[in-house]
């Protein structure tokens, strides 16, 4: 039988966005509020998993083609190379730095070294959490 | 104002009560979901009273968080009770 679920399919369409930049928010708001790399990856995740029942895995992975195996390789590199970089000019293992700088339209910003950390979190929680849900997906 | 909200907060958990046996009782899964859904709405509300009376916005994003989840349970389970699996590898076939 051929089931027609237009309304689930265009609403998915429509939350997905909202659900993305609810997760950038969580993301960016770590540091001063609740939030953060984890709650953020697994609400990224959870967004791409409502494109996934609404559609099908296929027609997700070609308007989303992302690798996740390398999205957690990427992700544990840049969270390493971030605590080894200060190894290289004397400092002690995960030291980070930070700094006021005057951004073009966002103006004066601290931009911290702890948010590329924090970036390679997601990255990896994303990854891994696509990763089970395909795999056990795409099990027959 | 406290009482006001206590009450509230009173009202809210007799409505999970009722809920939680229309969740065991249900006799068909159907009842089951609807009835998980409107528990779900239902600790939106305790998180948004409470977070009244500890007096903090902090607790606002759980909100947002907790209609997320339930709006994304509802639909696997509805998909489930339809077609029979959640994720289907190809639709066009």
């Amino acid at each position: 039988m051929k089931t027609n679920d237009v309304i689930m399919q265009f609403t998915a369409k429509l939350v997905f966005f909202i659900i993305f930049f609810f997760a950038v928010h969580l993301f960016f708001a770590g540091h001063y509020t609740p939030g953060g790399g984890f709650v953020g990856g697994l609400v990224t995740a959870s967004a791409i998993v409502l494109l996934i029942i609404a559609f099908d895995l296929k027609t997700v992975q070609t308007i989303l083609p992302i690798n996740y195996i390398n999205m957690v390789a990427i992700g544990l590199i840049l969270a390493l190379g971030t605590a080894a970089f200060s190894m290289f000019t004397g400092k002690p293992f995960f030291t980070h730095y930070y700094d006021y700088f005057n951004l073009p339209i966002l103006g004066k910003t601290s931009l911290h070294t702890a948010a590329l950390f924090d970036l390679g979190v997601y990255l990896v929680v994303v990854g891994v959490t696509m990763t089970i849900i395909q795999t056990i997906g795409e099990d027959e | 104002m406290t009482t006001f909200i206590w009450v509230a907060i009173i009202i809210i958990v007799l409505s999970i009560v009722g809920l939680v046996y229309r969740l065991v009782k249900g006799p068909t899964p159907s009842d089951r979901v609807v009835a998980l859904d409107a528990i779900g709405v239902a600790l939106i509300c305790l998180v948004g009273l409470f977070s009244i009376i500890v007096d903090t916005s902090f607790f606002l994003d759980i909100i947002l968080l907790l209609a997320i989840l339930s709006f994304i349970g509802t639909i696997a389970f509805s998909k489930y009770i339809e077609k029979g699996d959640i994720i289907t590898r190809d639709n066009s076939r």
